[in-house]
Formats: C-alpha cells, structure tokens, sequence
C-alpha cells in the first residue's frame, strides 16, 4: 500500500481501500447508500415532472379521441348532453393574462429602475424589494377575497361610467357585471408585478457600471443612460422575465375563480364576465363524472402544455442571459 | 454623483445648447418622477390588503375561533375555524414529511455529488419547470393519480401540497449548500471523513439556517394554497377523524364564504385570512433577516 500514489484527485471513490475496521466500513457502506439515495431523490424529480404529464395526459385520452383539435375551437360547454369545447376557456386565459401583463410589465420596470439606477441607498432599496416579495407570498384566495371586496366596487362604478359614455367601443360595450375581465386582470398584474419586478432588478443590476458611467462622463443624463444603455442591455432579461410572468398568470387559479365572473361566453368588453381554464377546473372538478373528467383533464393538458412550453422558453431565455440566479 | 450631472452647467456657450440641455433634463426629471410615482403605487395594493385584513379581520378575531366548528350559513350564532386550521396544519404536515426529505436530498446530489454535471442540469431544469407548474395542475395530477382510485382525503390534499412543496425546497437547499465555503468540505476530507461524513456533519449544519428558512417558506406558501386541495381534499364542517376522509382547511374555507350573502361567515373568512397573513408575513420576515445574515 502506497497511499500517496493512489490518491486520485475527484476520483476519491475509486481508490482500492485498505482493510477497513467494522465502524469505517460500516460508514463505508452508508456512504454508498446515502449517495445512492441522492440519486433517486433527484431522478425522482424528474420522474415526478413526467408522471405529471403522462398521467394527466392519459386521462385526457379519451376526450381527445373523441374531439381532436376541434376541442380547441369549439364554444359549447353542456354539463348534461356532455359536449364540451375549450375556446371560452383558452381566450379567458390568454386575455386575462395578456391584459394582467399590459398593466404588470411597466409597472415592474419601474420599480425595477427605480431599486437599481443610484435612487437610493442600499438599506432604502432593500426595505422596497423586500416590501414588492411580500407582495408575492400573500396567498390567491386572499387576494380573491380583497378583489372582491376593494376592486370591484371600483371597477363597476368605472365600468358603467365608461360603458355610458364610451358604449360604442367594443371593449366597453357591456355595464360593468361585478367580477369580469378587469378586476380579475387588475389583481392578476398584481400577483405577477413581483416577478417581473424582481427579475428585472437582476438584469438592470447586471449591466455593466463602466459604461454607465462613460456616458454619464460625457454628459448623458440619467434617462439617457437608461434608455440607452441600461433598458437596451437588459432587454433579454426583461423580456425573460415577462415571459415567466406570463406563465404564472396562466396558471393563476383562485384570485381568477372569484373575480372574472366564470361564465362561458367570448366577449371583447372589458367589463363582461369570462372564464379561465383554470377557474373553470376549480370550480367544475368536484362534482365531474365521466366525460366531463375527460375533458377538464384535456383542458389541464393544454394548460400543462401552455404553461411549461412558456416556462422552458423563460428559463432558457434567463439561462442564457445568466439572470436567472433568484426566484421570487 | 449622476444628480449634479443633471443641472445645465451655468455657463453654457449658446443659447440654442442651454435651451437643449434644459428639455433634455426636464425629460430626464419627469421620467425620475413617474418611476418613483410608479413604485409608489405598486405598493397601494400592499398596504390595502393589510388594512382590510385588519379591519375586516383582526377586529372582529375572537381566540374562540381557533377551536370552534363553522356555523351553519344564515344562523348568527358565532363560530370558528378550528377544524380548518386543524385540517391545514395535518396536510401542509403531509406535505413537509414527503418534500422535505427528498427535496434536501436532490439538492445535495445536486450541490455535493454531481455539481456542474450533464444530470444534475437536468434535474435542476425539472425543479424549476415544477416551481413554473400552476398549482391547480398538482390537485389535477393528484385527482387523476389518487382521489379517483381512492377517495378525497387528508392525504391526497397533503401529497398535491408536496409537489408544490418541493421545488421550493430543492432550490432553497441548493442555493443554501451552494454558499458553505469550500474550504469547509475540503478540511472534513482532508481529515479523513467520507463525502457522506461531511455532507451530514459539516456542509448539512452549516447551511441548517438558511434550509430551514426555505422550509418555512414552503410551507407557508402551501399554507395558503387553495387550488390544489380544492378538489382532493375538499373541505368538511365537522372534525377531522380519520385522515382518510374530506378535510377542511383555511384556504378553502375563505373560498367557500368569501361571496355568500351571511355577514356572519364572511366576517370568518377574513378572519381566516387574518391569521393566514400573519402566518406568511412573520415567515417571510424571519427569512428574510436569516437570508440577509448569512450573506
């Protein structure tokens, strides 16, 4: 035995061990185990992910054979003929989070500028990031509950108002229905504002100060910088960072299930009720049998595949920009 | 110091330059201006939420609350929510029990055994497309993988938890082994101890801290979960019995009174909300101060 000439470096477990007493090859031998338990605990993740996709997928089988694609463009939803189509479901969805982000995205720039361009202080800065993460933890169903009780009265008044003055425009062309479209995006740009925020802090925060300070050197004033520099360099990370925020508010459930009106219908106002697809499976899954499992679980499998295709894209975009080091 | 950058020198060399410089700090002024009205107004809504919750809720909490049934809807008798709180600590319970262990162990394959390697990527990309999974798809996935085969119980609500539970858990680990200094691990195998005798006895306690803190995290933010028990759990106005059995929690009870036309149980639902609130803030605060320590 030459202990020098078999050290190998990163290698450590390949090394012909010497005779061993019983408590060494007993730590030995949970070694193995506790790094093969590593293993399976981090395989298993993966494993989970894809059991979630194949499970929900099977069960989605069946109304797939049954509707196709056509599923997808189809307006009815009869609970008791069982014939069920997803449009309502996807144009909720994606109007509401579009509009959501309409309201989120400036809003989160802003708060990222303002926490990253020489505003404030360290500390002052770090009491407003912490105060905008606070905004993230608290639950859905509370912001539901604060929706229905704050938001709404706001929006029907402003609802009516607008559908009296301005009822030629499509988008306000119904009175205000109590929850609808609005509220339902105003708190769903709530929810999302601090992932965009955050996010967008991190890519400011990565543009070079040099340059900053080049063109401050030669006379730029702060705006010039940002909009020149700043926002220009950064603009990978925010779009990133929209992208994301995009994907959670697709997802978003309970906020949407108590504000947008849950009903099934397509309608450009603002004020009108809608549905999401998942306010719908919310509200429809405790009671579904059959068919109607079948397709909420078809609906889940274009949520599924809406919201991970969406977040594979942010994560790749925020990988490649190296901002994506924290989460909110 | 950009500010003093801002103002036009005080000699400037023509008019037409000096009239330029001023439109160009106007701008630069009015832009500062909307940026700090713009936070401003992102943190109305925080502050709005707190004040209904103490007004609607913490007002009118009683300590009663916590150990009495719901009332029936339309009786002004006063209840409580204590099986709810009951029901929520039991699966957010279940929940920690399975994605903590195996959390912390990916996070250690990931930081300890496989670190920069071609699966620990892969996994690391798993866990967050999971944290990216809309939390009403996890009761969706429970319902189809147990609820139909069983029934909706405690468990099946507290395993729809754990998945939401658990990139929370990997990420948090791993950023907290990530920051336990190298020189750490490298003594502990300098003196002989095994890679497992040093994740367990040095890297795992040095990092303690901050895991337990994403823990909390956690489980905070399952606390106030409703859509992934809203249909595996369902809810229940008696006490627990069995956890093979409908379950009520917080979440699902403010749901379930948020719009129903009873002062009474609307009233409860703040109240719950009340103690929710509480429960994520002084989490989130405590973390927060934890985070900031070790850095």
């Amino acid at each position: 035995m030459e202990p020098t000439a078999e050290i190998i470096p990163d290698q450590p477990r390949k090394i012909p061990l010497p005779v061993l007493g019983a408590q060494a090859r007993a730590a030995r031998r949970f070694d193995l185990f506790f790094t093969k338990a590593t293993l399976l605990a981090g395989w298993g993740t993966v494993a989970l992910l894809a059991w979630i996709a194949l499970q929900i997928g099977y069960q989605a089988w069946p109304a797939f054979v049954q509707y196709h694609f056509g599923f997808l463009f189809s307006q009815t939803w009869d609970t008791e003929n069982d014939v069920y189509g997803a449009l309502p479901f996807i144009y909720g969805t994606l109007v509401s989070s579009a509009l959501a982000l309409l309201i989120a995205t400036p809003l989160g720039v802003a708060i990222a500028i303002f926490l990253t361009e020489d505003y404030l202080p360290s500390s002052v800065q770090d009491f407003f990031k912490f105060t905008v993460e606070l905004l993230a933890a608290i639950p859905s169903v509370i912001y539901g509950l604060w929706g229905w009780a704050v938001i709404i009265p706001i929006t029907n008044i402003l609802g009516n108002w607008l559908n009296a003055h301005f009822g030629w425009c499509p988008l306000f062309s119904t009175p205000a229905s109590g929850p609808c479209f609005l509220p339902a995006s105003f708190v769903l740009a709530i929810m999302v504002l601090p992932t965009i925020a955050a996010l967008a802090r991190t890519a400011l925060k990565a543009t070079p100060v040099a340059t900053k300070e080049g063109a401050l050197a030669l006379g730029a004033t702060r705006w010039e910088v940002i909009r020149q520099i700043s926002l220009p360099m950064a603009s990978t990370g925010i779009a990133g960072a929209v992208v994301l925020a995009l994907g959670r508010a697709m997802g978003e459930t309970m906020a949407l299930a108590m504000l947008i009106g849950n009903k099934n219908q397509i309608s450009a106002s603002l004020f009108a009720p809608a549905n999401t697809i998942a306010s719908l499976l919310a509200n429809s899954f405790g009671e579904a049998t059959g068919p109607q499992v079948a397709a909420l679980m078809y609906l889940s499998f274009i949520l599924m595949f809406l919201t991970l295709a969406i977040n594979a894209a942010a994560e790749w975009v925020l990988d490649y920009t190296g901002a994506s080091k924290r989460h909110v | 110091m950009p500010e003093t950058l801002n103002t036009p020198p005080a000699a400037a060399p023509t008019m037409d330059l000096s009239r330029k410089l001023r439109w160009r700090s106007i701008f630069s002024n009015s832009l500062d201006a909307l940026v700090v009205v713009m936070t401003c107004a992102a943190i109305i809504p925080l502050i709005s939420v707190i004040y209904m919750v103490l007004v609607r809720g913490a007002v009118h909490f009683r300590p009663d609350m916590l150990w009495k049934l719901p009332p029936a809807m339309g009786m002004q008798e006063t209840g409580g929510f204590g099986n709810a709180l009951v029901g929520t600590l039991i699966m957010v319970g279940i929940g920690a029990l399975v994605s903590v262990p195996v959390g912390v162990l990916t996070a250690i394959f990931l930081t300890e055994y496989s670190r920069g390697s071609r699966s620990a990527r892969t996994i690391r990309f798993a866990a967050k497309i999971l944290s990216g999974l809309p939390s009403i798809l996890a009761g969706v996935f429970i319902y189809g993988a147990v609820v139909l085969h069983f029934k909706n119980s405690a468990y099946a609500g507290g395993l729809a938890l754990s998945i939401l539970m658990l990139p929370i858990v990997i990420l948090a680990t791993e950023e907290a082994l990530l920051r336990v200094p190298r020189f750490l691990r490298e003594g502990s195998l300098a003196l002989g101890a095994n890679p497992t005798q040093t994740v367990l006895q040095i890297t795992l306690p040095t990092a303690a801290p901050a895991i337990i803190t994403g823990v909390m995290l956690a489980v905070a933010r399952a606390a106030g979960e409703t859509a992934p028990i809203i249909f595996t759990a369902m809810f229940s106005n008696f006490w627990l019995r069995s956890l093979n059995q409908p379950t009520a929690s917080m979440a699902v009870l403010i749901f379930n009174d948020a719009n129903v036309p009873d002062d009474n149980l609307i009233t409860l639902a703040w109240s719950g909300s009340f103690i929710l609130i509480l429960l994520v803030f002084v989490t989130n605060i405590i973390s927060h101060f934890v985070v900031n320590r070790s850095r």
